[in-house]
Order: structure tokens, then sequence, then C-alpha cells
């Protein structure tokens, strides 16, 4: 689910990076508050055995293909939300800048795809009022907690895998990059990482109930139900959490949508050219106040804009600059390899002098 | 070589390409990580039908990588983790996308065609621009550079011990995939038995080698802050890198270099 750089406009990246930047912020500041130093090394091990983790491959029964691990659960479950986060960011920076996996300018996209939905959500929403609830205890108290452990993996990593998958497809339309209808877009996404985030919480729950059944102590909320959670605060606190969730997606699918046409656009300026009689065919350039200020204020938006109007204009001349445009980029073309070639000419040159 | 060991290898290469010298090396941290990140900005704020404004973006990393001496293959082996989430969301451009853009004799080149092209090129160049900053410049040196953005000690502290320990880490669950494999041969990954156990007791001994750790650093006077390599101050050479690169940037942004010089040849 690592997003390229190819993949976002600069204001996209750039909003996400201001978000995950508040996101590091935040985290940094309730970790100062703990003994942060104790932890720092944990943090570090963790992480790299995580990053380590996540390149096993584990075979899934019946199918003949492999799943892997879920980093943002297993941390946030390890080290909780805000220490997960810093370490899932990273990983990711290293996943970036040695690996590829993902890009410099699509970093803060990243880490709220995969770190921000993984840690806080997963943390807040699942992992924490599941583990601490009274739920299956019934059924005895050790496997009640495992009961617990399996739910909490695999509804935290479905989750917010759907979240992160969701984001990327919210993050890629926002920028324009693709021609992919949106709903067509979410279509292929969500199900594909439906079927991804299910392997991932067995893998994850797996190794967590390996945990649980050795060194319970190393799991967070393990053994906390009654101390400092009541039943009633769980639910107010989910219920906060699903109306932040709620916003931050409902916000993000607004934007989305008055980026394009709804419905009544469409049926007033929709099919304006081939004069429709469906619609009322009006013409979007000639329709609505005109006013100095109002040219103004268009002049400065065409040139300030981050996300271009891909819109062509005037065809003709597009078609007309293109063939100078190709010729213009052979020619760059050629003297790049030009370059290429007198850099390897000259340090042939070197070699031999050395020699 | 499986996915462990490629890593590994990977990991090795970097660090020492980036223990070379050369002009480009010898440049101060932050100066190539606010030119890289420039460049990316640039790189991906082109409109997805200007082909001949985005090829003159190729020429920053063909300069860096011809002065800096890094091989350009190592770069290209990296996309192979980069391309397929942007092929997968380029190629349905040609498909959805039929604004015809220029005739070449009969064949007629649409903006969907056009549009996926500069997508990929987008993609290949600022993974060429990521590459080459860290080819050029050691974890140490970057850290130092976030720490001069005011990025929290914290994150830079992490980012340094992580990557120290992804390299033990690695050779463990190497190791321990080999042992398995020799064990349970022809089989592809771990079995579902032994999903949790396998990484469960890495885990455990990872947490007390954590504890271990933490006390030999105390010992040695930690107190949370580390202390990094004095990089040299940023010098003119750094400022005129940084004020050049960024206005050929902004240049090849704003003016149709090579639309320009294909007119002068065309007419």
């Amino acid at each position: 689910m690592h997003m390229a750089d190819a993949l976002l406009a600069p204001a996209v990246a750039a909003t996400m990076y201001a978000a995950s930047a508040v996101t590091v912020g935040a985290s940094v500041k309730t970790l100062r508050k703990d003994e942060t130093t104790a932890k720092l090394p944990t943090m570090a091990v963790t992480s790299a055995l995580v990053f380590a983790g996540q390149m096993i491959n584990y075979t899934i029964p019946g199918t003949g293909s492999s799943g892997h691990l879920c980093g943002g659960m297993m941390l946030s479950a390890l080290l909780g939300p805000q220490a997960g986060f810093l370490s899932m960011v990273v990983i990711l920076t290293i996943q970036a800048l040695f690996f590829a996996d993902g890009g410099l300018l699509a970093l803060g996209a990243n880490c709220w795809n995969m770190a921000f939905y993984g840690c806080f959500v997963g943390y807040y929403l699942l992992w924490r009022p599941l583990i601490r609830s009274k739920l299956f205890s019934s059924l005895g108290e050790k496997a009640a907690g495992r009961i617990r452990i399996i739910l909490a993996s695999v509804l935290g990593c479905v989750i917010t895998l759907q979240l992160g998958a969701f984001s990327v497809v919210l993050e890629t339309s926002l920028s324009g990059v693709t021609e992919l209808p949106f709903r067509a877009f979410v279509g292929i996404m969500q199900p594909i990482h439906l079927a991804i985030g299910l392997v991932e919480g067995l893998i994850t729950s797996a190794v967590l109930l390996f945990i649980y059944e050795t060194r319970p102590e190393l799991l967070m909320d393990v053994n906390k139900a009654d101390t400092q959670l009541s039943g009633k605060l769980s639910l107010k606190t989910t219920l906060a959490i699903l109306a932040v969730t709620a916003v931050i997606v409902g916000g993000g699918l607004s934007l989305f949508a008055s980026a394009n046409p709804d419905g009544l656009e469409w049926s007033m300026f929709g099919n304006a050219e081939s004069g429709y009689s469906e619609n009322m065919g009006l013409d979007e350039e000639s329709f609505g106040i005109s006013s100095g200020a109002a040219d103004t204020a268009a002049a400065i938006q065409e040139r300030t804009a981050f996300l271009p109007d891909y819109g062509f204009a005037d065809s003709d001349m597009a078609a007309g600059t293109s063939v100078s445009g190709l010729v213009g980029s052979a020619i760059v073309a050629g003297a790049a390899a030009a370059i290429c070639m007198a850099g390897g000419f000259f340090r042939k040159k070197k070699v031999a002098a050395k020699a | 070589m499986d996915k462990l060991s490629h890593a590994q290898s990977e990991l090795r290469e970097m660090d020492a390409l980036a223990a070379e010298c050369s002009p480009i090396h010898a440049l101060h941290p932050l100066c190539k990580l606010l030119v890289t990140v420039f460049y990316i900005a640039v790189t991906v704020s082109f409109p997805k039908y200007n082909f001949s404004g985005l090829v003159m973006m190729v020429l920053y990393p063909v300069i860096a990588f011809q002065v800096s001496g890094i091989p350009v293959g190592l770069c290209f082996y990296k996309l192979r983790l980069v391309l397929p989430l942007v092929c997968a969301v380029g190629l349905a451009n040609p498909f959805l996308d039929h604004t015809p853009l220029l005739q070449l004799g009969t064949i007629t080149v649409t903006g969907g065609v056009v549009s996926m092209v500069t997508l990929m090129l987008k993609g290949v160049f600022s993974l060429m621009a990521s590459f080459l900053l860290i080819a050029t410049t050691s974890i140490d040196a970057i850290c130092a550079a976030l720490r001069k953005l005011h990025v929290p000690g914290i994150l830079t502290t992490l980012l340094l011990l992580t990557y120290r320990y992804i390299g033990v880490m690695l050779e463990e669950v190497t190791v321990m995939t080999e042992a398995y494999s020799l064990r349970a041969p022809g089989q592809k990954g771990i079995h579902i038995s032994a999903w949790g156990s396998f990484l469960g007791q890495l885990l455990m001994r990872s947490m007390d080698r954590a504890e271990e750790l933490y006390s030999s650093m105390v010992l040695r006077g930690f107190n949370g802050n580390f202390f990094y390599a004095d990089i040299s101050p940023f010098c003119l050479n750094d400022l005129l890198y940084t004020a050049v690169c960024a206005a050929a940037f902004l240049c090849a942004r704003i003016f149709d270099i090579p639309g320009l010089l294909g007119s002068f040849f065309v007419g």
C-alpha cells in the first residue's frame, strides 16, 4: 500500500505531511511525559524486528500464496499507540530512503495511511476497548483473553487497512493523476485490502497470542480490565473516536465531491457543448455573475493553483506545440545521453590514470 | 537469494556508496535534502499532459549521477517496488481518456497515453532523486540535517537506532528462516502451526536484548540525547548549489524549454 511520489500532487502531499507532522508532535509530547529514554532501545529493537518480520512469508493454508505481518497493530499492541506510531514512521522512512518502497514526498501520506490508522485507530477503537472489556468472560479468563486478542487483531487489521486503502484512493483521486472513476478505484482497492487485512490480522493475532501465552506483561492493556477503564468510559471513548473518524472520512469525501461536478452541476452544464435538450444546456463559461473582482480572483487562482485544471482549452494549439515539444524532448534526451557518455568516458580515463 | 538476504545486501551497498568521495558527496546534507524534496515537488507538479516540460527534469538526476559516479543500474533495480502501483494507476488512463492530443502520421496519440507516460516518468525521476540523496549521504548525516530542521530528537535517535538494529534483526531472521526451510524442505513459507512461535520467540529475545542494550547505553552515559557527527557548516558552495538547482527547476517548470528548442528546429 506504499504510495509513490508520482501518485500525489504537491498540495495533497503537503497536507498529508502536515497531518502526520502534527501526529508526530503530539506523540512526542505525550511520550516525553513518560520515561522515553528507557523506552527508546525497546522501540528501536521492536521496530527493527517488525521491519525484518514483515519480510517473512507465512503460508496461507490451501491457497499456495503467502501473507505478511501487520506492523501498525503489532507495534501499538506492544509499545502503545504513540510509541508504535513513531516506530512505524521510522520504519516507513527507512523503507522510503533505502528500499524505494514509497517516496520521500509521499512519506507523509504513507505515515497517515499505514501508521496513523494502524496505531491510533486500531489501538483506541479496537485493541484497548476489546482487551479491557469483559467479553467472553464466561469461557474462563485465559480463553476469553485469547478470543479478545484474535478479535482485536483481526478486526483492527481489517478496519485499519480498509481506512488506509480508502485514503490511498482519496489522495490519488484528489491529486488528479488517474482517469479511473472514484467508485471503480474504490471497488478495486477495498476488496483486495479486505483479503489482505484478514490474513495479516490472523498472522498478527498468532504472534500476539504466543506472547500472551508466554509473557503477557509485554502486551498493552492485558490484565487491566478493572484498573483504569470502566465500561462506560470505553464506550464514550469509542464513540468519540468513531465520530472523529467519521469527520475525517466525511471531510475527505466532501473535498473530493467538491472537486467534481455533482448531479445538479452536470444537469446544468454537463452536455452544454452538444446542446442536448435533456439538460438545461447552459454554457458554464458564460454562466454566473461577471465582475472585475471576480475576474481578478479567477486570474489569481489560475496563477496560484497547486492542483492545475488539466482540461485542454485549445486542443489545436496543444497539438501544435506538441510537435515542437516532442522534438525538443528528443533533444533533451539526446543531451542526457551525451552527459552519460561523457561521464563514462571521464571515469574510464580517471581509472586508467590511477592504474 | 531470498528477500531477507537481498535487503541486507541492499543496505550494505547503500552504506558503501554513501562512503565514497565526490563533489556531490561533499555537499552539506541539508542542502541535498532540500534540493531533493524541491526537485520531487516540482516534478510531480507538472500537468499530466505536459510531457515535453517534464522531460527537462531528467537532466538533474543524469548530471548528478554522472558527477557523483553512482551507478544508475542499482537505482533502476529499485523501481520494481515503485512501478507496480504507479503502473496499476496509470495503465487505466489510455482506456478512459481518448482526448486526441497529437497526430503522428496515421497514429493519434491520446491524452490517456500521454498522461500514463508522464505518470511513469514522474515515478522514475522521483525515485532517481531519492536514490541519489541516500547514495551520497550517510544516515547519520541525514539525521543531523533533520535535527537542523528541528525534527524531534526522539525521532532521529530512533531512526539511527532502528537502522543499526535492522541489520542485526535481518541477520537473525535470515538464520531462522534458513534453519526452518532446511527442516521443512519444499515448503514455501512458515506453516500455520508455527505462525505465532516463529516470530514470537525472536520478539521475546529482542525485548530482553533491548533491556540489556539500554543498560549498556546508560552505563556509557546515555541520557536520551545522541551526539551527531559534527557536520561542516553550510558554506558558499552549498548555498550556490541549492540556489542554482532551485532556479533551474523553477525555470524548467515555468518555461517550456523543450518546446522552444523544438520550435527553433521545426519552425
